[in-house]
């Protein structure tokens, strides 16, 4: 077999059997967040979270193989008010002491449409909050940046993926005060998540 | 002592609606800190970090408006001293 007919077909089995990625998503440069959103009466509560760890296993040529887990530490939640930020972390909320992560692991990704670099797609997968764990579907942007991290980190070589969410929750499906407060604080909690994850290349 | 307690709760609801007005008059709840995007060119997420800020809101309006109307109360405990220019009968 001549070396032209031998060249195709490594490019073919190189691509079909190319390994998944595993994403680091510990930020090094702390941009990694969670923003938050709820509705009440004198104006809206928003804050932000960037304690995010975790890890997903990305497969450029098979995006719906995606999974992974993603880690927000709860005492990292935030917003501008000292009152509300104690409220916030206390047993009456969300009890930062005795549930000191949020986290969403991925079961599928479904509609998975890829066009160049970015993969949209609908991910199901077990967001735990509050202790409570409950299944949830949300329309998710996979953004794979090869080569990319050395513009990130200097002295590093590697790839990139972003992830970017949107997706409305009820802190009532979570145990969070269910049937209370609600002429001051809405139920329905919008989430929007932008984070960054390393693959570093030896 | 009176007009003391007086001028202290106008002084207290000046100086509090003047830092408001001056701090840019937020009609929401009081802050401690300001969120501080930042935009990571490469991956186009916007950071955010927090700076610690005072950012006074219609809570700390409410509060000096209830020390005022507490000073200004209390004032009216204290009695006006009677002027004295009774004359004295035990000559």
């Amino acid at each position: 077999m001549k070396l032209t007919h031998i060249l195709p077909l490594l490019t073919l089995t190189t691509a079909v059997y190319a390994a998944p990625q595993s994403f680091d998503f510990k930020d090094p440069k702390g941009v990694n967040n969670a923003v938050f959103k709820l509705d009440a009466p004198l104006e809206s509560i928003n804050g932000s979270a960037n304690g995010i760890s975790g890890s997903v296993s990305f497969d450029a040529e098979n995006p719906s193989a995606t999974t992974g887990k993603i880690t927000v530490t709860t005492a990292s939640l935030t917003v501008p008010n000292p009152m509300m930020n104690g409220h916030l972390h206390s047993d009456k909320w969300l009890d930062a002491t005795k549930f000191p992560e949020i986290t969403f692991e991925v079961k599928s990704l479904a509609n998975v449409k890829t066009e160049g670099n970015a993969t949209t797609a609908d991910v199901t997968g077990t967001f735990t909050l509050h202790g409570v764990a409950k299944e949830i579907t949300a329309p998710i942007k996979l953004t794979y940046l090869k080569d990319k991290l050395g513009d990130r980190v200097p002295n590093m070589k590697g790839d990139l993926l972003v992830i970017r969410a949107n997706f409305k929750i009820n802190r009532e499906d979570f145990d969070i005060n269910k049937g209370q407060y609600e002429d001051k604080v809405s139920p329905t909690i919008d989430l929007s998540l932008a984070i960054a994850g390393a693959a570093v290349t030896k | 002592m009176k007009r003391l307690l007086q001028l202290l709760a106008v002084l207290i609801l000046l100086a509090a609606g003047m830092t408001w007005l001056a701090t840019g008059a937020n009609r929401g709840w009081t802050k401690t800190s300001v969120a501080v995007k930042t935009l990571d060119e490469v991956t186009g997420i916007e950071g955010i970090t927090y700076k610690k800020q005072f950012l006074p809101g219609v809570d700390f309006l409410g509060a000096a408006l209830g020390g005022a109307a507490l000073l200004a109360g209390a004032s009216f405990l204290f009695r006006k001293p009677k002027a004295n220019n009774q004359p004295t009968n035990n000559q």
